[in-house]
């Protein structure tokens, strides 16, 4: 089966320290991942190099089927490759409505005069409303995303990443911040997702990645230590070592 | 049902009122109807203040809605200001010298003519050769094509440059002080082409309007003004209304943000500073015929800062709030400077607003950003909030 993306022999090196060490990693075209490791493991390097923002010293990021590297590609050609981003902190139009967040996101023509020419159309306000069902936020389609809760930021960004209709979505830590039914919610959201496409969650709560009853991937220090599924992991001594245990210790 | 960009923008209406009842007001008390309850010179003042109000409107869009803080915007609108002065005096020029040279008993050549005129206009900077730079002087719609195109294309590269490199926040705004600053400096010298520091001169006489009075050509730049204004207005409203508005203010308040999401960031920015600096160049276009005279002090750096301090004093990230602050600012400054503002004797000292004008204009910019970051704008929040 060909993969979605490939990311092999990666290394990235700042200042003379090797974030990512010879990072081989590959995505199916749709599957739910979970990415755990140490603080310093690499793990948002690695979303880095993906999306387009750090270049790597060496190695290669091949994407989709017709097998083209990322590394030539800008931050924003890469996003419209089908390669969405949500990041750590929340980071929404806070100035914006929760409407105009997701319009932005939507998958439309991204150049300036496209954009300047944009009319309302019936078929997108209606994605847009089926996008915010999804994420819960149908009620608050006009409230400006600044007075959203925490937990409905997080959602927001989240619909905004499913508005983008990517075919790999990179998620960072979706569940900080959250009460257990919003945890709840969030796993829900995010394998319904993973039915059509690639979702590649960071995450450091082992109680959440066990909700979402995936393959995991153990980073640690720039390169993966062990993948399998999360018992399979924890239960090796390696990982146990760096990272379980210390987490214990 | 999909709403009109009108009615989605009530603000854009309304603004275009009272525009229209001032416009029409101040024409009718100007010295054109006889009424003459507005001086002529007091015309000018307004359909100066008009044009500065416009430039406002660009710098707003360009700061106040995409987050760029450009200090320079103020040479984009002495470079429209340039362009119609070289195509005004010349015209007038070569009016004056063949009126001169028809008594004589052989007509005088092209080249002789030409000559005159060179001497007329360059002789102040001990020339008389026509730089290449006043290749179109002589033809009005080229002249005012350069109004438009000087302006977009300096404004095109130097935005290419800066944005791709990604340069932002207040390095862009020190490169684009270092960009009014090398202009200034450049068309000081007075083998710039532009007369050095005399700078272009007798405006306010149009070409072909001799016999007609100053009170009759204030008027109508006063309406042109009003009109530039108000289709300016118009455009900067529906550029930052709708997506594209959305796109822009995404870039001033998490530019990554809007990268990640696809949108090519530098395009949108060129797009923004390019449009803007062209308004700005049509504004000065209007404004120099008025004020009569164009000099290299025009674009020194203080202007542009001047600008920004409009913008913010008027209240960043609405049109209005850029026209109330570069309207209410700019003519209160020519009061206080004007001699208009009566000085204060403390006893031990006299407070000169010629010299404590700047002073409080600091202290009030200051306030201004310390404790109603909205500015005279924010007004208006309170007034809408009452009403629902």
């Amino acid at each position: 089966m060909s993969m979605l993306l490939e990311v092999s022999g990666v290394t990235v090196t700042f200042d003379g320290f090797r974030a990512i060490n010879n990072l081989s990693i590959n995505f199916a075209k749709s599957e739910l991942r979970a990415i755990i490791g140490p603080n310093g493991a690499g793990k948002t390097t690695f979303m880095d190099i993906v999306t387009g923002k750090t270049k790597p010293d060496e190695g290669t990021v091949i994407w989709g089927d017709r097998n083209v590297s990322l590394l030539g590609m800008s931050e924003s050609q890469i996003a419209r490759e089908g390669i969405g981003r949500k990041f750590q902190k929340p980071t929404v139009f806070e100035a914006q409505t929760v409407r105009q967040n997701l319009a932005m996101a939507l998958k439309t023509p991204r150049g300036p005069f496209a954009v300047l020419m944009h009319k309302k159309t019936k078929p997108n306000a209606e994605r847009i409303e089926a996008v915010a069902d999804q994420i819960g936020l149908l009620d608050s389609l006009t409230r400006v995303a600044g007075e959203l809760s925490h937990g409905q930021k997080q959602w927001l960004e989240i619909g905004m990443l499913l508005a983008q209709e990517p075919r790999l979505m990179l998620v960072d830590e979706p569940a900080a911040g959250m009460t257990p039914e919003e945890r709840e919610k969030t796993t829900d959201i995010l394998k319904e997702a993973a039915k059509t496409r690639a979702v590649v969650v960071v995450e450091h709560d082992m109680e959440f990645v066990r909700r979402l009853d995936c393959k995991v991937t153990v980073l640690h220090e720039g390169a993966v230590l062990a993948e399998g599924s999360l018992d399979h992991v924890t239960s090796n001594q390696t990982v146990i070592d760096v990272y379980l245990g210390r987490a214990h210790a | 049902m999909r709403k009109s960009f009108l009615a989605e923008n009530p603000s854009v209406l309304w603004f275009i009122a009272v525009l229209a009842v001032f416009t029409v007001v101040v024409t009718l008390l100007s010295e054109v109807t006889g009424v003459g309850l507005i001086s002529t010179s007091f015309v000018k003042t307004l359909g100066k203040t008009l044009c500065l109000c416009l430039v406002a409107i660009a710098m707003d869009v360009v700061w106040g809605y995409c987050g760029i803080l450009s200090l320079g915007h103020f040479a984009f609108f002495g470079i429209g200001g340039y362009a119609i002065g070289m195509w005004l005096m010349y015209a007038r020029t070569e009016g004056i010298v063949i009126e001169s040279l028809a008594g004589q008993p052989i007509p005088p050549t092209s080249a002789e003519v030409s000559d005159a005129i060179g001497n007329q206009i360059f002789g102040v900077v001990g020339s008389s050769e026509f730089p290449w730079i006043w290749a179109f002087a002589d033809n009005l719609f080229l002249q005012l094509l350069m109004v438009v195109l000087v302006p977009g294309l300096l404004a095109l590269v130097f935005g290419w440059l800066a944005f791709r490199s990604r340069v932002t926040g207040v390095y862009l705004s020190i490169l684009t002080q270092a960009m009014t600053l090398a202009l200034a400096l450049y068309l000081f010298q007075n083998d710039s082409g532009l007369r050095g520091n005399n700078g272009l001169s007798g405006l306010q006489n149009i070409p072909g309007f001799e016999n007609t009075s100053q009170a009759v050509i204030s008027v109508i730049f006063f309406i042109a003004s009003a009109l530039a204004l108000a289709a300016g207005y118009i455009f900067f409203a529906w550029i930052v209304s709708g997506k594209m508005g959305s796109v822009v203010k995404g870039i001033r308040d998490n530019e990554a943000r809007v990268r990640f999401l696809g949108y090519h960031v530098e395009s949108y920015k060129l797009f923004i500073f390019t449009a803007t600096a062209v308004v700005a160049g049509i504004a000065g276009a209007l404004y120099y015929p008025q004020a009569g005279i164009i000099n290299p002090g025009e674009i020194a750096p203080i202007a542009s800062i001047y600008l920004a301090v409009w913008v913010a004093i008027g209240g960043r990230g609405r049109l209005y709030g850029a026209v109330i602050g570069a309207a209410f600012v700019s003519l209160l400054s020519s009061w206080f400077t004007g001699g208009g503002a009566p000085d204060i004797n403390l006893g031990f000292y006299v407070v000169q607003w010629t010299d404590w004008w700047l002073v409080l204009l600091g202290l009030s910019f200051v306030a201004v950003t310390l404790f109603f970051p909205k500015g005279i704008g924010g007004l208006f929040d309170l007034l809408v909030r009452k009403q629902s």
